[in-house]
């Protein structure tokens, strides 16, 4: 395919205030313009935008692409493509992998594997200390050097505030941005659910919210006497929005996510023992909920995500407490981020800030352009299409959702990033 | 939709106390009473439940639980085989679900389940074969049904109507499954006042909005109690972040003769046992006249007699309840 027309879109592009029908004129790696002139769009492939919008391509801060490591659950191909195919069009591997992304050659196989691939762009967090452990910093420099868009704690708790506070320093002195999930690893070690009725209930090893809230307050001040740059991953209860609010008035230049599941379910979705709704930060109270989506709205959480943990069925074909915890998540990204708007939690402006442009200032990364010669970056979807999400309709390995039979509106007909370019086939 | 309860209202398991009518754990006290006597005899079987086969499958180790479900299965006139799985396959790495699917090719009637996970008796009874039944006998923390149904039995027999009751339930509720299932069976059979007792950190933080009331001084808790009972303290809990030491715990929460004293002139005690004596409970009110744990067994035997055969579909004769 050379080069592409897409005609009579409603082009929607917040940030250089466009949200009108247009036609747009794109080749793989290069638009060719906006509204060209039929001399310019003569031979092009026609695709039909009429009734679609066309958005920048969401991306994901939190996307496992489970290589390497635990490549039956899947890999580097097929959880990018995945990501394509649901109209995002960069992805970012924390660093949990196996082993962890605390070396070079780890992020030149993922970086190579992923160049090698036809989907989303993936970006690498590489890790804050070896093997996350708690004893020594990883080699944060050349981490840099390999291609880490940042380093972090993903997914794992340090203890050590000494390490922290050190590594923090270090990442500063290299103007590195940190990416920290506050966990705190002894309180709550071992739980599976968030410490509440419904763990009471059930009898769950519970995860209070002190688990995070506590890390959290002692990171922020580490990141104010640090000065590094630094985003907050995955918050979960309405305490930590409000620790997060209390440090951004205080002029902290700090960023947050939330993870999609935790902004729709509840701690009573886990009921009864449903292993699809175990997840890591837990989903807490009806409340804690509708926080984060209060500080969605508000803009004092910056970002979501889908945080993406893809698993074999057999991971997850376990009584609760021992099934793996994560839920697959690109498929249901946009759909239920569309869902939000149609609920009038976000206008689509703020659900595109939150799920496309909040998340490229995060990572450092260029805002879609549609001027001649800006690199192609957007996905076509239909917004009033809707499907069931299920087996047939999800393209990633990992079946695991708890959205699982939900009807989810969108379908996304084109997505392209860079020199890659996917069209649905009609 | 309720997993344990077909559309006749019967139990086509029994996993969890929550959510069952007042009236099928009625029914099944009552079944008890008249499976109580063939109990006590233990040399008559009943042939109810002859030509099925129940499995006992225990990934726990257990002794007195296993051996009651064993001997009310053989009552009841069923094949019984038993199998500790904790030792066998799933130490060689098989999933549970291919254990399962093993034993079904067996053609069992019934799994009697005990799991260290909450939910595996949930887990298991969506995952067999149609027409097999799971009898939850201890998952995890989460529920311990016929233990509390054979302490509903119990108080029922010493005392007349739940609704004057208070209940005190002392120890470590965090990590109890007996005293999950325990305040679900009281409640719903309309008990009068619930009481949990003991050490925050033994009590779960939201133990309160299950409708009881939370001590941590043992003597108010018990003040005019009608029942008491007495959990088991694990002995990995005794020491470290949850309780400074055994002695001190007994101190506090050691059910003693004085204490005991505090509550009605006719409060019984129960324990699910096994007993740690001079820890949670002094030998001289263990082995006191306010002392009915040691009927709790026996009880334990019939009730379990009655759940298998109400699971099974098999018709409990009225019969001369024993004294």
């Amino acid at each position: 395919m050379s080069r592409v027309l897409i005609r009579g879109a409603l082009v929607r592009f917040p940030h250089l205030s466009i949200d009108r029908v247009a036609d747009v004129l794109f080749e793989p790696g290069r638009v060719l313009g906006l509204d060209p002139g039929p001399a310019q769009a003569r031979g092009a492939e026609i695709i039909d935008g009429r009734g679609r919008w066309l958005i920048p391509g969401l991306v994901d801060l939190a996307t496992r692409l489970r290589e390497p490591g635990a490549t039956h659950k899947g890999d580097i191909r097929s959880e990018a493509t995945a990501a394509l195919l649901n109209g995002i069009t960069h992805v970012v591997l924390p660093p949990d992998t196996r082993p962890v992304v605390d070396s070079t050659a780890v992020v030149e196989l993922i970086l190579r594997r992923a160049r090698e691939g036809r989907g989303a762009t993936v970006h690498v967090i590489g890790a804050l200390t070896c093997g996350l452990g708690e004893d020594s910093l990883a080699e944060l420099g050349a981490l840099r050097a390999a291609g880490c868009i940042a380093v972090g704690n993903i997914g794992r708790a340090i203890g050590n505030s000494n390490l922290l506070r050190r590594a923090l320093q270090y990442a500063a002195s290299l103007d590195l941005p940190v990416h920290l999930q506050a966990l705190d690893p002894w309180i709550g070690a071992g739980g599976v659910a968030h410490e509440g009725r419904v763990a009471a209930l059930q009898g769950l090893a519970g995860i209070p919210e002190t688990t995070e809230t506590l890390a959290l307050t002692r990171d922020l001040m580490l990141v104010e006497e640090t000065g590094v740059r630094a985003h907050f991953a995955r918050l979960s209860c309405a305490r930590s929005v409000a620790i997060l609010a209390d440090a951004k008035a205080r002029g902290l230049k700090v960023t947050a996510d939330v993870a999609m599941p935790n902004v729709y379910l509840n701690e009573h979705d886990v009921l009864p023992f449903r292993s699809a709704a175990h997840l890591m930060p837990p989903l807490r109270t009806v409340a804690d909920r509708d926080a984060l989506q209060a500080g969605l709205s508000s803009g004092v959480i910056d970002a979501l995500c889908s945080d993406h943990q893809p698993h074999d069925a057999d991971a997850k074909l376990k009584p609760f407490p021992s099934a793996e915890p994560g839920a697959s998540g690109v498929d249901s990204f946009l759909g239920l981020g569309l869902k939000l708007v149609g609920e009038r939690l976000l206008s689509v402006e703020s659900w595109l800030e939150r799920c496309a442009l909040a998340p490229r200032r995060i990572l450092g990364l260029p805002a879609p352009q549609l001027e001649p010669g800006a690199v192609p970056d957007f996905a076509l979807l239909d917004a009033a299409a809707d499907r069931t999400l299920d087996a047939s309709t999800m393209v990633s390995r990992g079946k695991n959702t708890p959205f699982y039979g939900w009807r989810l509106p969108g379908r996304v007909d084109l997505a392209t990033v860079a020199d890659r370019l996917w069209v649905r086939e009609s | 939709m309720s997993l344990q309860l077909a559309p006749d209202g019967r139990l086509k398991h029994l996993l969890t106390i929550d959510g069952l009518p007042r009236k099928l754990i009625e029914d099944l006290l009552d079944a008890t009473d008249s499976l109580r006597s063939v109990a006590l005899r233990g040399n008559k079987k009943l042939p109810l439940l002859r030509g099925r086969t129940i499995i006992n499958l225990f990934f726990e180790a257990s002794t007195r639980t296993r051996t009651t479900f064993e001997l009310a299965a053989e009552r009841l006139s069923a094949d019984v085989v038993n199998l500790d799985v904790a030792s066998s396959s799933t130490s060689k790495g098989e999933s549970l679900l291919d254990t399962l699917a093993t034993l079904e090719a067996m053609h069992c009637d019934m799994f009697v389940v005990r799991h260290p996970d909450s939910g595996a008796a949930h887990f298991i009874a969506e995952h067999v074969a149609p027409g097999v039944a799971v009898l939850n006998a201890g998952d995890g923390r989460h529920a311990h049904p016929t233990q509390a149904l054979l302490d509903a039995y119990t108080i029922r027999r010493h005392k007349q109507r739940f609704e004057d009751l208070t209940i005190a339930v002392v120890g470590d509720v965090l990590h109890s499954r007996v005293a999950r299932s325990e305040l679900r069976a009281f409640g719903i059979l309309g008990a009068g006042e619930l009481r949990v007792i003991g050490p925050r950190t033994l009590l779960p933080p939201s133990i309160e909005e299950l409708g009881v009331r939370v001590y941590t001084d043992m003597d108010a808790g018990v003040a005019d109690a009608d029942v008491i009972i007495m959990l088991r303290l694990q002995r990995e809990r005794m020491r470290g972040v949850f309780l400074p030491s055994e002695s001190e715990y007994f101190r506090r929460y050691g059910l003693t003769a004085e204490r005991l004293a505090l509550a009605k002139p006719d409060c019984i005690v129960m324990h699910p046992g096994p007993m740690n004596r001079g820890i949670e409970i002094a030998s001289e009110v263990a082995d006191g006249p306010q002392s009915v744990i040691l009927e709790q067994v026996s009880n334990g035997l019939a009730v379990r007699m009655a759940v298998m055969s109400h699971i099974l579909g098999a018709q409990v004769p009225q019969m001369e309840a024993s004294a």
